[in-house]
């Protein structure tokens, strides 16, 4: 071998072995992550946790179950709001918005989808909480949509513009009308990424702490009143982890690996759907 | 064949893309029941002209035009003209095959869908028609629940003609409908149009001149804008009356 061959093939496993170990890093941070939660949440977990509400200070036993059907219903609501607002936008953004109101648009979004959760908590506080005098699960949900319309106009336009303009030009001359166009053929293409940026949107927003401090509040009964403060997970994990009993740091594990369960699983419908979705193609 | 009389004339139609004069001044009569090749090199305004004659330009930002296009003595750009109506009756297929990505069947079934040609209960007649004549339907009459995409790219351009004739049009447009298709799909298309001409006045845009003179019964040659000689098939590639016209397809430039 040459000596520039050797270098070459020096620098290729040096750098190999680099990368890899790099990767080995990155993954390294979820597998601590989720094996701590296991670690010393899995233990708390059982059926009472589920089915059960939290008992006063001081007790043991109780479970979680105001929150997660508290995270369950916020996060829903918010849902509702969000995903007709945030596709809708991305739809326009997509195929209406090469002007100057799409621009903005589009402004808007980035700048939204750069705020601070906090912020946009004391925004549902300002707005909603103050004004009707008390804290409610419906203005958590108004912040997390506001989190979620944003970043999923975004991705809905990115997904949009990946159909084929020649689609466009096929339902136009069968005499589509624009706007049909759209929403038949074009957003219907796209609905495998559409779905997929929802879910993961969903995701993001259930594990959000600070929005909901200033809006759902928690509630350490259980409770179906949109119109009343409401507990969440991450809303449970902070009150739990900064309190001063050992029951309540062990409920808070148990609770955040709940929570990490819950995105996992969302994740991996996402993926699935996308999985589905490029199946159909080919 | 009838008496050739004319269902689409073009009057002095020009058109810009903003301040690039694409077409000048094209007067022409397209004739019914008979296929029409448009020739000329690439960029010479065959593709902008075709698209005018179904309003396909109309969401292109910034371009206008002047001149007329009618369609049975009717102004296609006459205000209160319905596009929707005029693309039902002048369909379209592209260069490059672009079926939806839904069943063979949903393709087919759009245009009657949408323009409520049919009572629904006849909708699988129709789709079974526009199949059997695009000559597809002994290859896909198993497979209609398979996604478009999945046929050959010549099974797909046949599919894109079936969609189009599926709507009953009186008039189909063909943008180079062969260019991305091999050699043995490509005469299968064009023993297609020959067929179709009976029931449809056919305009087909080719780069292929043999492609022109072995289907087409009139000839339109554009050369940078300007429709620059039209005629039967015959006399314009034995007898061109311009110099240019008899360059280009001796080949002395393309």
């Amino acid at each position: 071998m040459t000596g520039r061959a050797l270098r070459r093939h020096i620098t290729s496993r040096v750098m190999t072995v680099l990368v890899i170990a790099l990767s080995f890093t990155a993954v390294l941070a979820l597998v601590l992550i989720l094996g701590n939660l296991v670690l010393k949440g899995a233990s708390s977990i059982d059926w009472a946790f589920f089915t059960k509400s939290p008992v006063p200070a001081g007790q043991s036993g109780g479970g979680v179950a105001n929150a997660i059907v508290g995270t369950g219903i916020i996060v829903g609501v918010a849902a509702l709001i969000g995903v007709p607002l945030g596709v809708g936008a991305g739809i326009y953004l997509a195929e209406y918005g090469s002007g100057r109101l799409g621009f903005l648009v589009r402004f808007v979004a980035d700048v939204l989808n750069g705020t601070p959760s906090i912020v946009i908590g004391i925004v549902g506080w300002t707005f909603i909480v103050k004004p009707s005098g008390h804290f409610s699960a419906l203005a958590g949900s108004v912040a997390l949509a506001i989190l979620m319309i944003p970043m999923l106009a975004r991705t809905t336009e990115e997904m949009v513009r990946l159909v084929p303009h020649s689609l466009r030009e096929a339902a136009l001359a069968l005499g589509y009308p624009r706007w049909r166009t759209s929403l038949k053929i074009v957003a219907r293409t796209a609905l495998g990424g559409i779905v997929t940026g929802c879910l993961v949107g969903i995701a993001r927003i259930a594990g959000e702490t600070a929005p909901l401090l200033f809006t759902a509040l928690g509630n350490l009964n259980f409770s179906v009143h949109v119109t009343q403060p409401m507990q969440a997970l991450s809303l449970q994990i902070y009150v739990y982890a900064t309190g001063p009993f050992e029951d309540w740091h062990r409920l808070a594990w148990a609770s955040a690996l709940v929570l990490m369960g819950l995105v996992l699983i969302i994740s991996l419908l996402a993926r699935w759907v996308t999985r589905q979705r490029y199946g159909s193609i080919r | 064949m009838n008496e050739t009389t004319a269902v689409l004339e073009s009057r002095a139609y020009i058109f810009w893309y903003g301040p690039a004069q694409a077409l000048h001044d094209i007067s022409c009569a397209i004739p019914t029941n008979a296929i029409t090749a448009l020739i000329g090199p690439s960029g010479c305004g065959k593709t902008t002209f075709l698209r005018s004659i179904n309003r396909m330009h109309d969401l292109t930002p910034g371009v206008r035009h002047s001149g007329d296009i009618q369609l049975d003595a009717e102004s296609i750009f006459a205000p209160g003209t319905d596009v929707v109506a005029l693309r039902q009756r002048v369909g379209m297929v592209f260069q490059r095959p672009n079926p939806f990505p839904k069943p063979v069947y949903d393709n087919v079934a759009y245009g009657p869908r949408l323009n409520v040609l049919a009572p629904p209960r006849e909708l699988p007649d129709r789709v079974e028609r526009a199949l059997r004549q695009a000559a597809l339907w002994d290859e896909v009459k198993d497979r209609l629940r398979e996604p478009g995409t999945a046929l050959s790219g010549g099974q797909q351009q046949r599919l894109c003609i079936a969609r189009a004739l599926a709507n009953e049009p009186e008039m189909l447009l063909l943008d180079e409908p062969c260019s991305a298709l091999d050699p043995i799909a490509t005469q299968r298309i064009e023993e297609l149009l020959v067929e179709l001409k009976q029931t449809y006045t056919i305009v087909i845009v080719t780069h292929n001149m043999q492609q022109a003179a072995r289907v087409s019964d009139y000839t339109g040659f554009f050369y940078v804008g300007h429709l620059v000689e039209f005629g039967t098939t015959q006399q314009v590639f034995t007898r061109p009356t311009d110099e240019r016209t008899e360059a280009y397809i001796t080949g002395r430039f393309g």
